[in-house]
């Protein structure tokens, strides 16, 4: 089970995130090996695999986070970090720093700890990146923060800070204000692993939405009731290396190497 | 990150909703008796020193505490000060944002910058600004062994005021950049990859998410070194700059043989300042800890919008 075809991609156009034998190393450690991963436009793709198997920094690299060591990672077919052209030295030309800060600002990002501004309330953390990055005026920005809000069941809440708010608030906060920059992909990095359990469903039905909802999004996460739900795409990964792929139904369901199998019995 | 709301306050009058509430009676503490007398003796016997004894001369202290150059004084020590600590976390700041560089000759500028000021005496440093347009008389701008494009004497631009906010300001730079570094490194890692990733640049995130958040840490020790630059002003005669608090109650003390008197007409007024910058303190602690305390109660009241009162937990839950 290593082909890169899903059924989803079969009926779509070309690839939104297409990430190209991707290694990264932390000194000596090797942490990504040789990774591929294409995520068609609408799909949903989730990774799943035991911790320390590099889910989350296959995740970064795709809004650099993490620079990876070797490959490319490409967004709408165009090259994350590098200038498109080789230098003739066959050395790869990087990006200004305000060049590779407006290719993340296409992709939003949602933390396994949140990682709201404390400092501000609910509302101008949702502003505070359309604003001061987009420089949308503030009116606009607050009408479009308070309809996003909204949107993830708490508009009554604005005008808190997070230290107000219970985790799973702070989570949709937190989606919130990526969704704000408008992105054309969601990345989420275990988005429930740092809530209480009672917790954990509000999220996740903000995630199903927004899936429903036909944006394209990879997830990394332990919960195997939401990949299977929404999954388009399950990525198996241990030590590093992308092992198994395929709809849930082939992973999860009809796991076919003996890592996959013993990581499931561990987890469901 | 609690959620529930406050209890209901139990309000005279009304029936106590908890049955059988505790009436407790203290535990006796002689021993905290025992030293509470003894301290409160302790603390009257210093007071009738002070009222009684004639050395200190009060009606002379009467007399010159509104004195017009002790005022005078006090404003310059005011101005001084406010002055050096503006110049002190300007360049504390670039200094510690250097420190924080990957390009090793800011990091070593600034660690030798740090390493000479925080290494000589204030005093000394004061005595070598007074003495800077000896040192340096004329400044020149112009092509290294080429024309110059202008020039100017630096006699003209640098009376021993400035001489004196440079010195102390400069001095002062290299501890705030020690607790301006600390301060920036207080702020998790975390914050800065949340705006990396909606796209702000290294500039916003330091100015909108980083340094706001590290002043809650700065603030206090910023209090701190302000009251201490106060004090430290009455160095200045170093520079020689004359006209401070200190300089001129020691002026009129020669002048009337009564040192006692002038000096705590000094410590009177070197305490009220200390008292306004401490308010000031406090509503800035209280301005940059917002968002960091659980009490709506501390949150400032004017220009933020009205908010809805926190209810439980609503139903959209789940």
């Amino acid at each position: 089970m290593t082909s890169t075809d899903t059924p989803a991609a079969a009926e779509q156009g070309p690839a939104l995130i297409s990430i190209e034998g991707v290694h990264k190393a932390f000194g000596e450690l090797h942490v990504l090996r040789d990774c591929d991963l294409t995520v068609h436009s609408g799909e949903v793709a989730v990774l799943i695999g035991p911790s320390g198997s590099g889910k989350s920094t296959l995740l970064r690299c795709i809004n650099q986070l993490e620079e990876p060591t070797a490959g490319k990672v490409r967004i709408d077919g165009v090259t994350q970090g590098y200038a498109e052209q080789e230098l003739p030295d066959g050395r790869w030309q990087k990006l200004a720093p305000k060049d590779i800060a407006r290719q993340r600002s296409r992709i939003g990002m949602v933390f396994q700890r949140f990682d709201l501004f404390p400092h501000m309330t609910a509302l101008e953390n949702v502003m505070e990146a359309p604003v001061q990055v987009l420089g949308r005026p503030k009116a606009e920005a607050r009408l479009r923060a308070q309809e996003l809000l909204e949107r993830v069941g708490l508009a009554d809440r604005a005008g808190h800070f997070p230290s107000e708010l219970s985790g799973g608030q702070q989570q949709r906060v937190a989606i919130a204000r990526a969704l704000a920059m408008d992105p054309e992909l969601m990345l989420f990095d275990e988005p429930t692993s740092a809530l209480d359990p009672e917790l954990v469903a509000e999220v996740l039905a903000v995630l199903k939405e927004l899936a429903e909802g036909g944006m394209t999004m990879v997830v990394v996460t332990h919960e195997m009731g939401f990949a299977r739900e929404v999954a388009d795409q399950v990525v198996f990964m241990d030590q590093g290396a992308i092992i198994e792929r395929g709809t849930p139904e082939q992973v999860i369901d009809n796991p076919q190497s003996e890592r996959l199998q013993g990581f499931l019995n561990s987890v469901l | 990150m609690s959620t529930a709301p406050a209890a209901p306050a139990t309000s005279a009058g009304q029936e106590d909703p908890i049955p059988g509430r505790i009436r407790a009676r203290r535990s006796p503490r002689p021993g905290t008796w025992i030293s509470a007398v003894i301290v409160a003796i302790l603390a009257l016997g210093l007071i009738n020193f002070l009222v009684t004894n004639e050395v200190f001369d009060w009606p002379t202290v009467a007399a010159y505490i509104l004195d017009i150059k002790v005022v005078q004084g006090v404003g310059w020590t005011l101005l001084i000060t406010v002055l050096a600590m503006i110049l002190g976390t300007a360049v504390a700041l670039a200094a510690a944002i250097m420190r924080r560089s990957e390009n090793p000759v800011l990091r070593g500028v600034s660690w030798a910058y740090i390493f000479v000021f925080r290494g000589t005496p204030v005093y000394t440093q004061l005595v070598f600004w007074g003495l800077f347009t000896v040192i340096v008389p004329r400044l020149a701008v112009g092509v290294p062994f080429g024309p110059e494009l202008f020039a100017l004497e630096t006699r003209d631009y640098f009376p021993a005021f400035w001489a004196a906010v440079v010195g102390l300001g400069l001095n002062e730079g290299a501890y705030l950049a020690e607790i301006i570094r600390s301060g920036l490194n207080s702020v998790g890692r975390g914050q800065s990859e949340a705006a990396k990733a909606l796209g702000m640049g290294n500039g916003k995130i330091l100015r909108r998410i980083v340094i706001p958040q590290a002043m809650r840490v700065i603030v206090p020790p910023l209090g701190n070194e302000t009251i201490g630059m106060l004090k430290t002003t009455s160095l200045v005669l170093a520079v020689p700059f004359t006209l401070d608090l200190t300089f001129a109650t020691n002026a009129i003390a020669n002048k009337l043989y009564a040192p006692i008197p002038l000096l705590l007409v000094a410590a009177i007024w070197y305490l009220a300042i200390t008292s306004v910058l401490m308010v000031g303190q406090h509503f800035l602690e209280r301005y940059f800890g917002r968002g960091f305390d659980d009490r709506r109660t501390t949150a400032p009241k004017g220009g933020r919008p009205i908010l809805p009162p926190a209810r439980p937990m609503p139903s959209v839950e789940s």
